[in-house]
Order: structure tokens, then sequence, then C-alpha cells
């Protein structure tokens, strides 16, 4: 059984069939590519399991359950954890004030009223930036003053924080530099030594096949090539990104 | 792109200095809080060296008493400046909450009841502005302006054009009391600022305020409860604009429909001026009292000094933009973009 499984998942918008039956299986504790040229439905697949979007038809099966989520709140809930290309970190807060958003410890002031617990946060953050070694100063820092990288590992931290099953990262490395992207696939892959389900898009295909376990090439709302990472080459992958292998079955 | 990753490597490089900064800035309060603080406190030196009249007990009072209705105010309406938003009507609630209030005790309500109702009216205020922005999607901006006009137009219906005279004794009495030689306004305002500043720094309600102001979209996905957020800011800006209306009305001892003319921009100014950002994220109940109390200090001042009133409006002007233009400076040296 594996830790997250898609079938047959099916989504038009309008006239525009964006994905055609996709199947894909996750399993723990591995990082999964998914490649694919603009538009090839990579975004809309991974809204359908973090509870963006809802399907038309089809099936999403998490630890063999089946599982339809009405919004990422349930999706989280659920243990699966979003970290998106715009990362959706709140500048003026501090990254332990990010890691805790909509999740804060509480304490009772006075025995009373409700409060945020800011030193167990202030505590909690520093463990965990700590332990992920990301060159992140101090918890109590705005996110404001944070690099990309940073924040990535602030975005990050947050899932691993929070024992995810499923951590998606959309391009995670978009907008970084050349050595913060190094971090992110340390990161990704210590994610993934802890057991948690990775699935990783991105568009760069030397990184892909550096982080990724194993690697799925969607083409037109379909994912048309499935294989371990160490079997295939960024041709091979090219090929099927862009449609060239089908038409050549076609014509055979 | 080439101006972010030169950033990175900047920022990396200065990493034990940044960090030393950033504590140090904790330590001291916000940098435009404290020039703003710092600028009052100067006014307040050169005034009392200058002037015989300033450093009185009577005009320290005066002072105090003029800031408390200002910044009870200008922490309401901070509220919805946090949440990238704004409130308007403010001025014209102060104004319709004066005459309301002051109607229903001519007519015979008690004073607790009267209060009670004018709080529910703030209450609802609050609620319709906020349904407006969440649920119809007009731009706080517009609803808030219209607003603006209509509970002013509300305010003189109500007082059929003319002041509401008449309030009982006790209402006066408690607005010119003292306890330990402080305005019993000014414990309004201390006891009213105390709770707003709990709420936005202790509690959940504030911190998601921030974070929605900081970046919407991260709030929702953190499952934040928006609609909640925009009514507790919408109804809080109202009531408090309400409780200082009540306040006004006990001052001057009538219900009076041209009060708080223009009392929104004050409002917002003093929040601004106290480190609030208009696109939301920013603000502090101590800066916007700091901001509140150096507008208060110039109008004392250009009083005593007979100067011209039109001219204090200009030099309210050219402060609100100094300030501003000053933090942003602060604040993009800070983040490192030249």
């Amino acid at each position: 059984m594996s830790l997250l499984e898609v079938r047959e998942l099916k989504k038009r918008f309008g006239a525009v069939e964006v994905l055609c039956g996709v199947d894909l299986a996750l399993e723990a504790g591995e990082v999964l590519a998914v490649v694919g040229d603009n538009g090839a439905g990579k975004s809309t697949l991974i809204k359908h399991i973090s509870g963006v979007y809802r399907r038309d038809s089809g099936d999403i099966a998490l630890s063999g359950e089946a599982v339809s989520f009405d919004s990422p709140k349930e999706a989280r809930r659920a243990g699966i954890e979003t970290v998106y290309q715009d990362l959706a970190l709140a500048d003026e807060l501090s990254v332990g004030a990010n890691i805790f958003l909509g999740r804060e410890p509480i304490r009772r002031w006075l025995g009373l009223l409700p409060v945020i617990d800011r030193g167990r946060i202030q505590q909690e953050t520093q463990r965990l930036i700590d332990s992920i070694e990301s060159h992140i100063p101090d918890g109590a820092t705005t996110v404001a003053g944070l690099s990309g990288g940073q924040r990535q590992a602030v975005a990050i931290a947050r899932a691993l924080y929070w024992d995810a099953k499923v951590v998606i990262l959309d391009e995670p490395t978009a907008a970084l530099a050349v050595m913060e992207r190094e971090n992110v696939i340390k990161l990704s892959r210590m994610l993934a030594a802890k057991g948690v389900g990775v699935i990783y898009i991105g568009h760069n295909l030397v990184e892909i096949l550096e982080v990724a376990d194993r690697i799925a090439v969607m083409y037109r709302g379909r994912i048309v090539h499935v294989t371990r990472s160490e079997e295939t080459t960024q041709e091979e992958l090219i090929k099927y990104m862009t449609g060239y292998s089908e038409r050549q079955e076609n014509a055979a | 792109m080439a101006a972010h990753d030169a950033n990175l490597s900047l920022g990396r490089r200065m990493k034990a200095p940044a960090a030393t900064r950033t504590r140090h800035l904790r330590k001291w309060g916000l940098p435009v809080e404290t020039l703003v603080l710092g600028l009052t406190l100067a006014l307040w030196i050169v005034m009392a060296l200058t002037t015989s009249t300033f450093l009185t007990a009577n005009n320290l009072v005066n002072i105090l008493r003029q800031v408390s209705i200002d910044s009870i105010i200008a922490f309401g309406v901070l509220f919805p400046i946090l949440i990238r938003g704004i409130d308007l009507s403010v001025g014209s609630v102060v104004a319709l909450s004066g005459v309301v209030c002051a109607t229903l005790l001519t007519a015979g309500l008690p004073i607790p009841l009267a209060i009670g109702v004018t709080l529910l009216l703030g209450v609802a205020i609050g609620s319709l502005n906020a349904f407006a922005v969440y649920r119809l999607g007009i731009p706080a901006f517009i609803i808030t302006l219209a607003g603006l006009q209509a509970f002013r137009g509300g305010a003189f219906l109500v007082s059929d054009g003319t002041s509401v005279f008449g309030l009982p004794k006790a209402l006066s009495t408690f607005a010119r009391a003292e306890w330990l030689g402080i305005p019993s306004l000014f414990w309004s305002m201390l006891v009213i600022g105390l709770v707003l500043h709990f709420i936005l720094s202790r509690t959940r309600t504030g911190r998601y305020m921030v974070a929605m102001g900081s970046n919407h979209e991260s709030a929702r996905r953190a499952g934040i409860n928006i609609k909640r957020i925009v009514f507790f800011a919408y109804i809080i800006s109202s009531v408090t604009a309400c409780i200082a209306g009540m306040l006004l009305m006990a001052r001057m001892s009538i219900g009076s429909p041209t009060a708080g003319v223009a009392y929104e921009l004050n409002a917002i100014a003093a929040a601004v001026v106290g480190g609030a950002s208009l696109f939301g994220g920013r603000g502090s109940v101590l800066g916007t009292f700091i901001g509140a109390l150096l507008f208060a200090t110039i109008a004392n001042a250009a009083n005593l000094l007979g100067i011209d009133s039109f001219w204090q409006m200009v030099a309210t002007g050219v402060l609100i933009a100094a300030v501003v233009y000053v933090d942003n400076l602060h604040k993009r040296r800070q983040s490192g973009v030249k």
C-alpha cells in the first residue's frame, strides 16, 4: 500500500480538460519529482491533493483510506502540507509566528484569558531551526529580513514541525540563488529521511535528477512516464515532456 | 533578479551584524516610534523653556484631555489599517454616537442603558462596514467614505440639525474629574489602549490581523477565519469611535452633530506617524498614542504661541510626509535595498 495514491483523476475547467485521468503513487520516505512543461497540469494535480480544487472524478487515498478534502485546512489536518511557490509567509511576523500560524499553542493568562504561548513558540522554533542548519539567525526575526533560501527553509521547517505525512514542494528553488538551491535539496532529502513522502514539482532537470528518487513526467494532463532517477537521463525526460516519444509511438 | 542575488550574498556575509542589529532595534523599540517620541519630547522642552504657559498643570492636563479622545479614535482606526483596510467613517460616528446617546439621555433613559444602546450602534455600524467589505467586496475606502457622509447626515437627522442639550450632571462631572491628578478621560484612554494592546500582542485574533494585513494569502492558507477577523477589526473601529463620541459629548455637555469633523484623518495620521503601514501588517497601539501625542502637542503649542491655525495644518501635513519618508528610508536600508 502506498502512502498516497491517485487514481484516474479528472478535472475540466470549462472546455479544457486539464487532467485527463492521472494515476500516481507516492511512497513514504521518497522524493517523487513531477516534471512537465508549462500547462501540463502539474499545479492542477497538486492543488487537488492539497485540497484547493475539487476533482470531477477519480480517487485519492492517503495511507489506504479514500479522502476528499473541501479545503486546504482539511488536507493539512490529514497530514498533507504544501509549500507554495510564493512561500506564503507573513512578512511582518517572526519566523516562529509563521511556523505556528493558525496553530498557536495557547496558555491561560492569569489562569483566565487565552493568550499565545510565546515562550513555547520561541523555544520550539529555536530547536527546529537548529535541527535543520538553515542559517536562520534567530526565531524571533521577522520574515521580512530573510533571504529567499531562508524563507524556503522556514516554509519547509513548518511542514517538518507539524509531522506531515506528505509534503508538496511547488517549485521550491524557482527564485533562489545557486548556493541556496543546494540547501533546499538537502532539506527535501531530510524530509524524506524522516519518512515523509515528498512531492517535488520542478523545472530544472539537473536539480530534479539530483533530488528525486523517482520522476513522473506529465504531458497534456496525463502522467506519461514514471522512472527511477538513476535509470534516466535529461534527454529521455525532455522527450516525454515535449510529447516527442508519444508521437513516435503513434507513428510506429 | 541580480539585485536579489546580490542581496543574498550580502545577507550571508553580514549575518552576525544583522542579527545583533535586530536585537538592538527590538530592545529600543521601533525606530519610527522612537523618532516621533523624540520629536514630541523636543517640542515639550522647547515649549517649556520659551513659554511660561506651557509647563503649567492646567495646560498639561489640557493636553492630556485632548490626546485622550484623539487616541481612542486612532486606536480603533489602527485595526482596519492593520488588515490593509481603512475606516473613514469614524469622525461621523463620533458625532452620531454623541447625538444618539444625548437624545436617549434627554428622553429619560438611565445612563448605563443609553451607553449600552450607543455601543450596540457601534457594533452595528462596524458589522455593516465589515459586511460591505467582506461579503459585497466594496473597497473599504469607498464604503467608509459613504459612511462618512451617511452617518454625518444621520447625526443631523437625529438631532434635528441642532445640538442636544440638557444632559445629566453626572456626565460632565465625570468628564472633568481627575484621579491622582490625571483626567478621567486619560484613564479611559489608558484602559482602552491597554485592552487593545493586549489583544494585538498576545491573542490569536491580534496575530491573525497582522498576518492578514501582511499576506492575505498566507493567512487564508493557514486556515485563519478571515471573515471573523474582518468583522472584528471594523467593529473595534466603530465601537471605539462611539466611546470617543460619548466622552466628547460628556466633555462638552452637549450632543453635537458637527462634532468630530475630520477626526478620521487625524486618527489615521496618528496611527501612520506612530509606525502603522497603510499597506497593512504593521502598527502598534503605543506608536499610535505617541503619534496622537505629537499632534496634540503641536496643536497646543501653536495655540499658546498664537500661531495661525492654518500654519498648524500645513505643519501637520509636512510632518506626516516627512515621518513616513524617513521610515521608508530606514526600512529600505534595513532590507539591504539601495
